[in-house]
Protein backbone atom coordinates (compact mmCIF):
# COMPACT_ATOMS: atom_id res chain seq x y z
CA UNK A 1 0.00 0.00 0.00
CA UNK A 2 1.68 3.11 -0.84
CA UNK A 3 1.47 5.73 1.81
CA UNK A 4 -0.26 9.29 0.77
CA UNK A 5 2.12 12.18 0.11
CA UNK A 6 1.53 14.80 2.82
CA UNK A 7 2.66 17.66 1.83
CA UNK A 8 0.44 18.01 -1.59
CA UNK A 9 -2.59 20.53 -0.91
CA UNK A 10 -5.08 17.56 -1.47
CA UNK A 11 -4.06 14.39 0.18
CA UNK A 12 -7.54 14.15 1.81
CA UNK A 13 -9.40 11.98 -0.46
CA UNK A 14 -12.60 10.97 1.61
CA UNK A 15 -16.31 9.39 0.95
CA UNK A 16 -18.32 11.74 1.56
CA UNK A 17 -20.96 11.25 4.19
CA UNK A 18 -24.16 9.71 2.63
CA UNK A 19 -27.20 12.22 3.72
CA UNK A 20 -30.18 9.09 2.40
CA UNK A 21 -33.11 11.08 4.29
CA UNK A 22 -32.40 14.25 2.23
CA UNK A 23 -33.13 13.13 -1.11
CA UNK A 24 -36.53 11.55 0.67
CA UNK A 25 -37.85 14.63 1.80
CA UNK A 26 -36.68 16.16 -1.97
CA UNK A 27 -38.57 13.70 -3.65
CA UNK A 28 -41.51 13.66 -1.20
CA UNK A 29 -41.16 17.75 -1.97
CA UNK A 30 -41.71 17.27 -5.84
CA UNK A 31 -44.15 14.96 -5.59
CA UNK A 32 -46.64 17.60 -3.26
CA UNK A 33 -45.40 20.54 -5.58
CA UNK A 34 -45.92 18.40 -8.62
CA UNK A 35 -49.84 17.21 -7.71
CA UNK A 36 -50.64 21.02 -6.27
CA UNK A 37 -49.83 22.42 -10.30
CA UNK A 38 -51.01 19.62 -11.85
CA UNK A 39 -54.36 20.18 -9.81
CA UNK A 40 -54.26 23.51 -11.42
CA UNK A 41 -53.37 22.75 -15.09
CA UNK A 42 -56.04 20.51 -15.69
CA UNK A 43 -58.48 22.30 -13.12
CA UNK A 44 -61.51 22.59 -15.42
CA UNK A 45 -62.81 26.05 -13.18
CA UNK A 46 -59.77 27.91 -14.42
CA UNK A 47 -59.92 29.15 -17.69
CA UNK A 48 -55.94 29.17 -18.94
CA UNK A 49 -56.47 30.85 -21.96
CA UNK A 50 -58.11 33.89 -19.81
CA UNK A 51 -54.73 34.06 -17.79
CA UNK A 52 -52.54 33.85 -20.46
CA UNK A 53 -54.66 36.68 -22.46
CA UNK A 54 -54.61 39.00 -19.52
CA UNK A 55 -50.63 38.50 -18.71
CA UNK A 56 -49.52 41.44 -20.99
CA UNK A 57 -52.64 43.58 -20.94
CA UNK A 58 -52.08 47.04 -20.89
CA UNK A 59 -54.65 48.28 -18.19
CA UNK A 60 -52.61 45.77 -16.05
CA UNK A 61 -48.80 46.67 -17.06
CA UNK A 62 -49.63 50.20 -16.31
CA UNK A 63 -51.00 48.91 -13.08
CA UNK A 64 -47.63 47.07 -11.90
CA UNK A 65 -45.64 50.24 -13.04
CA UNK A 66 -47.83 52.34 -10.96
CA UNK A 67 -47.35 49.79 -8.19
CA UNK A 68 -43.39 49.82 -8.74
CA UNK A 69 -43.91 53.68 -8.46
CA UNK A 70 -45.84 53.84 -5.50
CA UNK A 71 -43.71 51.52 -4.04
CA UNK A 72 -40.68 53.32 -4.81
CA UNK A 73 -42.06 56.59 -3.77
CA UNK A 74 -43.71 55.47 -0.31
CA UNK A 75 -40.28 53.57 0.46
CA UNK A 76 -37.81 56.75 -0.48
CA UNK A 77 -40.52 59.71 1.77
CA UNK A 78 -40.45 56.73 4.58
CA UNK A 79 -37.25 56.13 4.99
CA UNK A 80 -35.86 59.63 4.97
CA UNK A 81 -38.84 60.38 7.65
CA UNK A 82 -37.69 57.33 9.24
CA UNK A 83 -34.29 58.42 9.84
CA UNK A 84 -35.70 61.97 11.13
CA UNK A 85 -38.20 59.59 13.61
CA UNK A 86 -35.02 58.09 15.07
CA UNK A 87 -32.71 60.35 15.54
CA UNK A 88 -35.38 62.84 17.37
CA UNK A 89 -36.19 59.59 19.60
CA UNK A 90 -32.60 58.65 20.45
CA UNK A 91 -32.60 62.78 20.92
CA UNK A 92 -31.25 64.50 24.38
CA UNK A 93 -34.42 66.97 23.94
CA UNK A 94 -36.98 65.84 25.74
CA UNK A 95 -39.68 67.88 23.28
CA UNK A 96 -38.11 65.48 20.39
CA UNK A 97 -38.74 62.69 21.98
CA UNK A 98 -42.65 62.84 22.99
CA UNK A 99 -43.25 64.19 19.10
CA UNK A 100 -41.44 61.27 17.79
CA UNK A 101 -42.99 58.42 20.16
CA UNK A 102 -46.30 60.05 19.44
CA UNK A 103 -46.24 59.84 15.79
CA UNK A 104 -44.95 55.94 15.90
CA UNK A 105 -47.61 55.05 18.16
CA UNK A 106 -50.17 56.92 16.39
CA UNK A 107 -49.39 55.41 13.26
CA UNK A 108 -48.81 52.00 14.14
CA UNK A 109 -51.62 51.51 16.26
CA UNK A 110 -54.15 52.13 13.36
CA UNK A 111 -54.72 49.86 10.92
CA UNK A 112 -53.51 50.96 7.48
CA UNK A 113 -56.45 50.78 5.39
CA UNK A 114 -58.17 53.28 7.82
CA UNK A 115 -55.53 55.51 7.48
CA UNK A 116 -55.55 55.38 3.57
CA UNK A 117 -59.44 55.76 3.77
CA UNK A 118 -59.04 58.42 5.58
CA UNK A 119 -56.62 59.87 3.51
CA UNK A 120 -59.03 59.49 0.84
CA UNK A 121 -61.68 61.27 2.26
CA UNK A 122 -59.92 64.27 4.06
CA UNK A 123 -61.79 66.47 1.47
CA UNK A 124 -65.08 65.51 3.49
CA UNK A 125 -63.49 66.41 6.90
CA UNK A 126 -61.97 69.67 5.77
CA UNK A 127 -63.57 70.88 2.09
CA UNK A 128 -60.61 73.14 1.89
CA UNK A 129 -56.90 73.46 2.65
CA UNK A 130 -55.01 77.56 3.03
CA UNK A 131 -51.79 78.17 4.14
CA UNK A 132 -52.11 81.25 6.65
CA UNK A 133 -51.50 82.83 9.88
CA UNK A 134 -53.41 80.48 12.44
CA UNK A 135 -56.60 82.47 14.21
CA UNK A 136 -56.27 85.41 11.65
CA UNK A 137 -57.66 86.23 8.31
CA UNK A 138 -54.53 86.20 6.49
CA UNK A 139 -53.93 83.14 4.02
CA UNK A 140 -51.63 83.14 1.05
CA UNK A 141 -52.48 79.96 -0.58
CA UNK A 142 -56.07 78.31 -0.69
CA UNK A 143 -57.80 75.39 -2.31
CA UNK A 144 -60.33 72.25 -2.56
CA UNK A 145 -58.84 69.44 -0.66
CA UNK A 146 -60.18 67.48 -3.59
CA UNK A 147 -58.00 69.37 -6.13
CA UNK A 148 -55.40 69.32 -4.37
CA UNK A 149 -54.67 65.68 -3.48
CA UNK A 150 -55.98 63.55 -5.71
CA UNK A 151 -56.28 60.05 -5.30
CA UNK A 152 -52.84 58.88 -5.93
CA UNK A 153 -51.16 61.62 -3.54
CA UNK A 154 -53.87 60.28 -0.77
CA UNK A 155 -52.75 57.02 -1.01
CA UNK A 156 -48.77 57.71 -1.32
CA UNK A 157 -49.26 60.29 1.71
CA UNK A 158 -51.04 57.13 3.72
CA UNK A 159 -48.58 54.47 2.75
CA UNK A 160 -45.20 57.06 3.45
CA UNK A 161 -46.66 58.20 6.61
CA UNK A 162 -47.62 54.39 8.08
CA UNK A 163 -44.50 53.16 6.73
CA UNK A 164 -42.29 55.97 8.55
CA UNK A 165 -43.57 54.48 11.75
CA UNK A 166 -42.22 50.81 11.25
CA UNK A 167 -38.90 52.01 9.72
CA UNK A 168 -37.78 54.71 12.14
CA UNK A 169 -38.16 51.56 14.80
CA UNK A 170 -35.80 49.46 12.34
CA UNK A 171 -33.49 52.49 11.91
CA UNK A 172 -33.39 53.13 15.78
CA UNK A 173 -32.31 49.82 16.53
CA UNK A 174 -29.30 49.47 13.37
CA UNK A 175 -28.45 53.10 15.39
CA UNK A 176 -28.39 51.18 18.67
CA UNK A 177 -26.63 48.58 17.33
CA UNK A 178 -22.91 50.87 16.54
CA UNK A 179 -20.87 50.74 19.19
CA UNK A 180 -21.01 53.64 21.83
CA UNK A 181 -16.96 53.73 21.10
CA UNK A 182 -17.76 54.61 17.50
CA UNK A 183 -19.68 58.31 19.00
CA UNK A 184 -17.04 58.85 21.02
CA UNK A 185 -14.25 58.41 18.91
CA UNK A 186 -15.87 60.98 16.72
CA UNK A 187 -16.31 63.57 19.89
CA UNK A 188 -13.16 63.19 20.29
CA UNK A 189 -12.00 64.46 16.92
CA UNK A 190 -14.30 67.69 17.39
CA UNK A 191 -16.97 66.31 15.20
CA UNK A 192 -20.99 67.52 15.73
CA UNK A 193 -23.07 65.16 16.43
CA UNK A 194 -24.98 65.80 13.19
CA UNK A 195 -22.02 65.27 11.60
CA UNK A 196 -20.69 61.72 13.66
CA UNK A 197 -24.37 60.84 13.30
CA UNK A 198 -24.51 61.49 9.14
CA UNK A 199 -20.63 60.10 8.68
CA UNK A 200 -20.22 57.28 11.80
CA UNK A 201 -23.09 55.82 13.14
CA UNK A 202 -25.47 55.77 10.06
CA UNK A 203 -23.08 53.89 7.49
CA UNK A 204 -22.36 51.39 10.03
CA UNK A 205 -25.99 51.19 11.12
CA UNK A 206 -27.06 50.44 7.57
CA UNK A 207 -25.62 46.69 7.76
CA UNK A 208 -28.37 46.40 10.56
CA UNK A 209 -31.03 48.59 8.62
CA UNK A 210 -31.11 46.78 5.17
CA UNK A 211 -32.68 43.51 5.84
CA UNK A 212 -35.22 44.33 7.75
CA UNK A 213 -35.99 47.41 5.20
CA UNK A 214 -36.14 44.56 2.43
CA UNK A 215 -38.87 42.92 3.98
CA UNK A 216 -40.68 46.39 4.57
CA UNK A 217 -40.16 47.00 0.72
CA UNK A 218 -41.45 43.82 0.04
CA UNK A 219 -44.22 44.43 2.12
CA UNK A 220 -44.90 47.46 0.71
CA UNK A 221 -45.25 46.18 -3.10
CA UNK A 222 -48.34 44.19 -1.31
CA UNK A 223 -49.86 46.73 1.15
CA UNK A 224 -50.23 49.36 -2.46
CA UNK A 225 -53.02 47.01 -3.22
CA UNK A 226 -55.04 48.72 -0.58
CA UNK A 227 -55.34 51.48 -2.33
CA UNK A 228 -58.43 49.57 -4.64
CA UNK A 229 -60.57 51.34 -1.65
CA UNK A 230 -59.66 54.76 -2.80
CA UNK A 231 -59.34 53.96 -6.44
CA UNK A 232 -55.71 54.18 -7.37
CA UNK A 233 -55.43 52.51 -10.41
CA UNK A 234 -52.44 50.16 -9.24
CA UNK A 235 -52.10 46.13 -10.37
CA UNK A 236 -54.46 45.25 -8.53
CA UNK A 237 -57.26 47.76 -8.76
CA UNK A 238 -56.68 47.00 -12.55
CA UNK A 239 -57.39 43.55 -12.23
CA UNK A 240 -60.37 43.74 -9.96
CA UNK A 241 -61.33 46.20 -12.52
CA UNK A 242 -61.08 43.92 -15.37
CA UNK A 243 -62.48 41.18 -13.78
CA UNK A 244 -65.75 42.96 -12.48
CA UNK A 245 -66.11 42.98 -16.59
CA UNK A 246 -65.81 39.33 -17.82
CA UNK A 247 -66.39 38.24 -14.08
CA UNK A 248 -62.95 36.01 -14.62
CA UNK A 249 -62.04 36.76 -11.00
CA UNK A 250 -59.30 33.63 -10.29
CA UNK A 251 -58.21 34.16 -13.54
CA UNK A 252 -57.02 37.93 -12.55
CA UNK A 253 -55.95 37.18 -9.60
CA UNK A 254 -53.74 34.64 -10.33
CA UNK A 255 -52.35 37.27 -13.34
CA UNK A 256 -51.76 39.73 -10.49
CA UNK A 257 -50.11 37.09 -8.10
CA UNK A 258 -47.93 36.76 -11.33
CA UNK A 259 -46.40 39.99 -11.29
CA UNK A 260 -46.42 40.91 -7.53
CA UNK A 261 -43.94 37.58 -7.68
CA UNK A 262 -41.89 38.76 -10.31
CA UNK A 263 -41.61 42.16 -8.78
CA UNK A 264 -40.91 40.90 -5.55
CA UNK A 265 -37.80 38.71 -6.81
CA UNK A 266 -36.62 41.15 -8.68
CA UNK A 267 -36.22 43.41 -5.68
CA UNK A 268 -33.78 41.00 -3.90
CA UNK A 269 -30.69 41.80 -6.30
CA UNK A 270 -30.54 45.95 -5.15
CA UNK A 271 -30.81 44.51 -1.73
CA UNK A 272 -27.83 42.29 -2.64
CA UNK A 273 -25.84 44.94 -3.74
CA UNK A 274 -26.56 47.56 -1.28
CA UNK A 275 -25.76 45.00 1.90
CA UNK A 276 -22.98 44.25 0.34
CA UNK A 277 -22.10 47.98 0.02
CA UNK A 278 -22.33 48.45 3.18
CA UNK A 279 -21.07 45.61 4.21
CA UNK A 280 -17.17 47.09 3.56
CA UNK A 281 -15.11 46.63 6.66
CA UNK A 282 -16.92 44.09 8.04
CA UNK A 283 -16.71 40.29 7.86
CA UNK A 284 -14.92 38.10 4.99
CA UNK A 285 -15.78 39.69 2.20
CA UNK A 286 -13.04 42.36 2.77
CA UNK A 287 -10.06 40.53 1.28
CA UNK A 288 -11.47 40.64 -2.22
CA UNK A 289 -11.44 44.25 -2.38
CA UNK A 290 -8.20 44.37 -1.22
CA UNK A 291 -6.78 42.03 -3.84
CA UNK A 292 -8.55 43.86 -6.21
CA UNK A 293 -7.04 47.49 -5.62
CA UNK A 294 -3.67 45.60 -4.98
CA UNK A 295 -4.41 44.26 -8.94
CA UNK A 296 -5.33 47.63 -9.42
CA UNK A 297 -2.05 49.27 -8.33
CA UNK A 298 -0.14 46.95 -10.79
CA UNK B 1 12.74 79.26 31.37
CA UNK B 2 9.21 78.74 32.31
CA UNK B 3 7.24 76.70 30.66
CA UNK B 4 3.49 77.51 29.95
CA UNK B 5 0.88 75.04 31.90
CA UNK B 6 -0.65 72.94 29.12
CA UNK B 7 -3.13 71.24 31.61
CA UNK B 8 -4.47 72.06 34.77
CA UNK B 9 -6.81 70.50 37.23
CA UNK B 10 -7.99 71.76 40.30
CA UNK B 11 -9.84 69.70 42.60
CA UNK B 12 -11.80 67.73 40.20
CA UNK B 13 -14.95 65.94 41.52
CA UNK B 14 -16.87 63.30 39.55
CA UNK B 15 -19.49 60.71 40.74
CA UNK B 16 -21.59 58.58 39.04
CA UNK B 17 -24.90 57.71 41.43
CA UNK B 18 -23.73 57.50 44.67
CA UNK B 19 -20.35 56.31 43.73
CA UNK B 20 -17.18 59.33 44.10
CA UNK B 21 -14.88 57.85 41.34
CA UNK B 22 -13.14 61.40 41.33
CA UNK B 23 -12.74 62.88 44.99
CA UNK B 24 -10.64 65.90 44.85
CA UNK B 25 -7.86 65.61 41.54
CA UNK B 26 -5.58 68.65 41.19
CA UNK B 27 -2.90 68.25 38.84
CA UNK B 28 -0.67 70.08 36.54
CA UNK B 29 0.76 69.40 33.26
CA UNK B 30 3.36 71.30 31.68
CA UNK B 31 4.00 72.19 28.10
CA UNK B 32 6.10 69.58 26.08
CA UNK B 33 5.85 67.06 29.20
CA UNK B 34 4.54 63.32 29.39
CA UNK B 35 2.65 62.52 32.58
CA UNK B 36 2.17 58.73 33.13
CA UNK B 37 -1.38 58.32 35.34
CA UNK B 38 -0.94 54.39 37.40
CA UNK B 39 -3.44 52.74 40.00
CA UNK B 40 -5.60 49.68 39.95
CA UNK B 41 -8.48 49.38 38.15
CA UNK B 42 -11.74 51.27 39.84
CA UNK B 43 -8.85 54.44 40.81
CA UNK B 44 -10.21 56.51 38.55
CA UNK B 45 -7.62 56.98 36.39
CA UNK B 46 -9.28 56.63 32.88
CA UNK B 47 -12.47 58.80 34.17
CA UNK B 48 -9.72 61.51 35.17
CA UNK B 49 -8.69 61.72 31.46
CA UNK B 50 -11.87 61.24 30.12
CA UNK B 51 -12.92 64.46 31.98
CA UNK B 52 -10.11 66.42 30.58
CA UNK B 53 -11.90 66.79 26.80
CA UNK B 54 -15.18 66.36 28.64
CA UNK B 55 -16.06 63.22 27.26
CA UNK B 56 -17.27 62.58 31.51
CA UNK B 57 -19.09 65.86 32.82
CA UNK B 58 -17.28 66.91 36.01
CA UNK B 59 -19.48 67.47 39.48
CA UNK B 60 -16.89 70.18 40.75
CA UNK B 61 -13.81 71.76 40.56
CA UNK B 62 -11.91 73.11 37.08
CA UNK B 63 -9.88 71.88 34.52
CA UNK B 64 -8.25 74.30 32.01
CA UNK B 65 -6.35 72.98 28.87
CA UNK B 66 -4.47 75.64 27.49
CA UNK B 67 -5.22 78.30 29.47
CA UNK B 68 -9.05 77.75 28.71
CA UNK B 69 -11.63 75.91 31.00
CA UNK B 70 -13.10 72.82 29.47
CA UNK B 71 -16.85 72.78 29.17
CA UNK B 72 -18.03 75.57 30.77
CA UNK B 73 -17.91 79.72 30.30
CA UNK B 74 -17.42 81.38 33.44
CA UNK B 75 -18.71 85.01 33.47
CA UNK B 76 -17.77 86.53 36.74
CA UNK B 77 -18.41 83.96 39.68
CA UNK B 78 -21.28 82.31 37.40
CA UNK B 79 -20.72 79.38 35.30
CA UNK B 80 -22.69 78.64 31.68
CA UNK B 81 -23.05 75.32 30.39
CA UNK B 82 -21.21 75.70 26.48
CA UNK B 83 -22.99 74.87 23.58
CA UNK B 84 -22.26 71.44 21.91
CA UNK B 85 -20.14 73.00 19.19
CA UNK B 86 -18.05 75.51 21.42
CA UNK B 87 -17.18 72.26 23.08
CA UNK B 88 -16.24 70.16 19.72
CA UNK B 89 -14.48 73.08 18.94
CA UNK B 90 -11.92 72.81 22.51
CA UNK B 91 -12.14 68.65 21.45
CA UNK B 92 -10.01 69.35 18.34
CA UNK B 93 -7.18 70.36 19.99
CA UNK B 94 -7.18 67.48 22.45
CA UNK B 95 -6.23 64.12 20.35
CA UNK B 96 -7.54 61.00 22.45
CA UNK B 97 -5.91 56.98 21.66
CA UNK B 98 -8.82 54.55 23.76
CA UNK B 99 -8.37 51.24 24.72
CA UNK B 100 -10.48 49.47 22.04
CA UNK B 101 -8.77 51.69 19.35
CA UNK B 102 -12.35 52.60 18.57
CA UNK B 103 -11.38 52.82 14.70
CA UNK B 104 -14.09 53.75 12.30
CA UNK B 105 -14.85 50.18 10.14
CA UNK B 106 -16.36 51.20 7.38
CA UNK B 107 -13.26 53.27 6.62
CA UNK B 108 -10.13 52.24 5.08
CA UNK B 109 -6.43 53.45 7.39
CA UNK B 110 -6.58 56.54 5.12
CA UNK B 111 -9.66 57.36 5.38
CA UNK B 112 -10.23 57.15 9.16
CA UNK B 113 -7.38 59.22 9.70
CA UNK B 114 -8.35 62.12 6.62
CA UNK B 115 -11.96 62.04 7.99
CA UNK B 116 -12.05 64.87 10.65
CA UNK B 117 -9.65 66.90 8.95
CA UNK B 118 -11.88 67.47 6.11
CA UNK B 119 -15.45 67.29 7.63
CA UNK B 120 -13.97 69.10 10.63
CA UNK B 121 -11.27 71.24 9.90
CA UNK B 122 -12.58 72.06 6.85
CA UNK B 123 -9.27 70.77 4.91
CA UNK B 124 -8.57 69.76 1.24
CA UNK B 125 -9.15 66.38 0.43
CA UNK B 126 -5.33 66.47 -1.50
CA UNK B 127 -4.07 68.54 1.53
CA UNK B 128 -5.66 65.77 3.94
CA UNK B 129 -4.71 62.95 1.94
CA UNK B 130 -1.14 64.11 2.05
CA UNK B 131 -0.82 64.95 5.66
CA UNK B 132 -2.48 61.58 6.21
CA UNK B 133 0.15 59.33 4.09
CA UNK B 134 3.10 60.78 6.00
CA UNK B 135 1.11 60.56 9.93
CA UNK B 136 0.70 56.42 8.30
CA UNK B 137 4.44 56.35 7.40
CA UNK B 138 5.22 58.32 11.17
CA UNK B 139 3.63 55.43 12.54
CA UNK B 140 5.40 52.88 10.36
CA UNK B 141 1.88 51.73 8.38
CA UNK B 142 2.36 53.04 4.85
CA UNK B 143 1.67 50.21 3.25
CA UNK B 144 -1.76 49.67 4.72
CA UNK B 145 -3.43 52.63 3.95
CA UNK B 146 -6.06 50.87 1.19
CA UNK B 147 -6.89 48.21 4.36
CA UNK B 148 -9.80 48.30 6.66
CA UNK B 149 -9.39 47.85 10.26
CA UNK B 150 -10.56 44.23 10.40
CA UNK B 151 -7.41 43.53 8.36
CA UNK B 152 -5.00 45.05 10.52
CA UNK B 153 -3.79 43.55 13.71
CA UNK B 154 -4.36 45.05 16.96
CA UNK B 155 -1.36 47.25 16.97
CA UNK B 156 -1.35 48.18 13.54
CA UNK B 157 -4.95 49.56 14.50
CA UNK B 158 -3.74 51.33 17.90
CA UNK B 159 -1.26 53.32 15.47
CA UNK B 160 -4.07 54.24 13.00
CA UNK B 161 -5.98 55.81 16.02
CA UNK B 162 -2.61 57.34 17.19
CA UNK B 163 -2.44 58.79 13.62
CA UNK B 164 -6.22 60.04 13.92
CA UNK B 165 -5.99 62.02 16.31
CA UNK B 166 -2.86 63.55 15.52
CA UNK B 167 -4.65 64.62 11.88
CA UNK B 168 -5.90 67.39 14.09
CA UNK B 169 -2.83 68.56 15.32
CA UNK B 170 -3.35 69.05 18.27
CA UNK B 171 -1.41 70.79 21.70
CA UNK B 172 -2.22 67.67 24.24
CA UNK B 173 -2.61 63.99 23.54
CA UNK B 174 -4.95 61.81 25.80
CA UNK B 175 -4.01 57.82 25.89
CA UNK B 176 -6.25 55.84 27.62
CA UNK B 177 -4.65 52.22 28.60
CA UNK B 178 -2.93 51.95 24.85
CA UNK B 179 -1.63 48.76 25.30
CA UNK B 180 -4.10 47.30 27.27
CA UNK B 181 -6.09 45.38 24.75
CA UNK B 182 -3.04 44.04 22.80
CA UNK B 183 -1.19 40.84 22.44
CA UNK B 184 1.93 40.80 23.60
CA UNK B 185 4.13 40.84 20.97
CA UNK B 186 2.41 43.89 19.79
CA UNK B 187 2.84 46.42 22.45
CA UNK B 188 6.52 47.07 21.71
CA UNK B 189 5.66 48.59 18.12
CA UNK B 190 2.81 50.77 19.79
CA UNK B 191 4.82 52.20 22.55
CA UNK B 192 7.44 52.92 20.11
CA UNK B 193 5.16 55.35 18.11
CA UNK B 194 4.15 56.86 21.58
CA UNK B 195 8.14 57.41 22.68
CA UNK B 196 8.83 59.23 19.28
CA UNK B 197 6.21 61.35 20.11
CA UNK B 198 7.10 62.43 23.12
CA UNK B 199 10.59 63.02 21.71
CA UNK B 200 8.95 65.02 19.44
CA UNK B 201 8.01 67.56 21.91
CA UNK B 202 3.91 66.54 22.40
CA UNK B 203 2.15 67.39 25.31
CA UNK B 204 1.01 63.62 26.97
CA UNK B 205 -1.29 62.71 29.91
CA UNK B 206 -1.08 58.31 29.37
CA UNK B 207 -2.93 55.68 31.59
CA UNK B 208 -0.97 52.54 31.50
CA UNK B 209 0.06 49.65 33.08
CA UNK B 210 3.35 49.85 31.26
CA UNK B 211 5.72 50.71 34.01
CA UNK B 212 8.61 50.76 31.79
CA UNK B 213 7.76 53.03 29.34
CA UNK B 214 6.79 55.23 32.59
CA UNK B 215 9.98 55.08 33.61
CA UNK B 216 11.85 55.27 30.48
CA UNK B 217 9.09 58.56 28.62
CA UNK B 218 7.22 59.92 31.95
CA UNK B 219 8.50 63.38 33.33
CA UNK B 220 6.21 63.06 36.49
CA UNK B 221 4.36 59.45 37.59
CA UNK B 222 1.34 59.96 39.31
CA UNK B 223 -0.47 57.21 41.66
CA UNK B 224 -3.86 57.30 42.06
CA UNK B 225 -6.13 55.14 44.22
CA UNK B 226 -10.10 54.94 45.01
CA UNK B 227 -10.49 59.03 42.94
CA UNK B 228 -7.77 60.41 45.09
CA UNK B 229 -3.56 61.13 43.77
CA UNK B 230 -1.71 58.97 46.34
CA UNK B 231 1.70 59.84 45.11
CA UNK B 232 3.40 61.63 42.68
CA UNK B 233 6.81 62.84 41.30
CA UNK B 234 9.10 62.40 38.84
CA UNK B 235 9.57 58.31 37.96
CA UNK B 236 12.55 57.88 39.98
CA UNK B 237 10.60 58.93 43.31
CA UNK B 238 7.67 57.39 42.73
CA UNK B 239 8.30 53.84 41.05
CA UNK B 240 11.88 53.07 42.47
CA UNK B 241 11.59 54.92 46.18
CA UNK B 242 8.06 54.78 46.51
CA UNK B 243 6.80 56.77 49.81
CA UNK B 244 3.22 55.10 50.34
CA UNK B 245 2.34 51.39 51.57
CA UNK B 246 -0.31 51.38 48.46
CA UNK B 247 2.07 52.67 45.96
CA UNK B 248 4.38 50.10 46.89
CA UNK B 249 1.82 47.27 46.67
CA UNK B 250 0.67 48.45 43.55
CA UNK B 251 4.15 48.21 42.62
CA UNK B 252 5.06 44.87 43.85
CA UNK B 253 1.59 43.47 41.93
CA UNK B 254 2.23 44.24 38.83
CA UNK B 255 6.44 44.21 38.02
Amino acid sequence: MTQPSLNGEHDIVAKPLKHPWRLVFALILVAILGAFIWSLVTAETIDHAMIFKYLFNKDILSGAWLTIVLTALSMLIATILATILAVMKLSQNPLLRIISTGYIEFFRGTPLLLQIVFWGYLGIIYPTLSIGIPFTDIVFVQGQTSQLISAFSAGLIALSLNEAAYAAEIVRAGILSVDSGQAEAAKSLGMSSTYTMRRIVLPQAMRVILPPMGNETISMLKSTSLLASVAVMELYTQAQKISAQNLAQIELLVVAGFWYLVMNTVLSFPQRWLEKRFGRGFGPGVSGRILKVRRDAK
Amino acid sequence: MTKTVMVEARGVRKSFGSNEVLKGISLEVKQGEVMCLLGPSGSGKSTFLRCINHLETIDGGRIYVDGDLIGYRQVGDVLHEMHPSAIAKQRRGIGMVFQRFNLFPHLTAIQNVMEAPVGVSRKTKSEALQAAQSLLAKVGLADKAEHYPSQLSGGQQQRVAIARALAMEPSLMLFDEPTSALDPELVGDVLDVMRDLAKSGMTMIVVTHEIGFAREVADQVVFMDAGVVVEQGTPSQVLDNPQHPRTQAFLNSVL
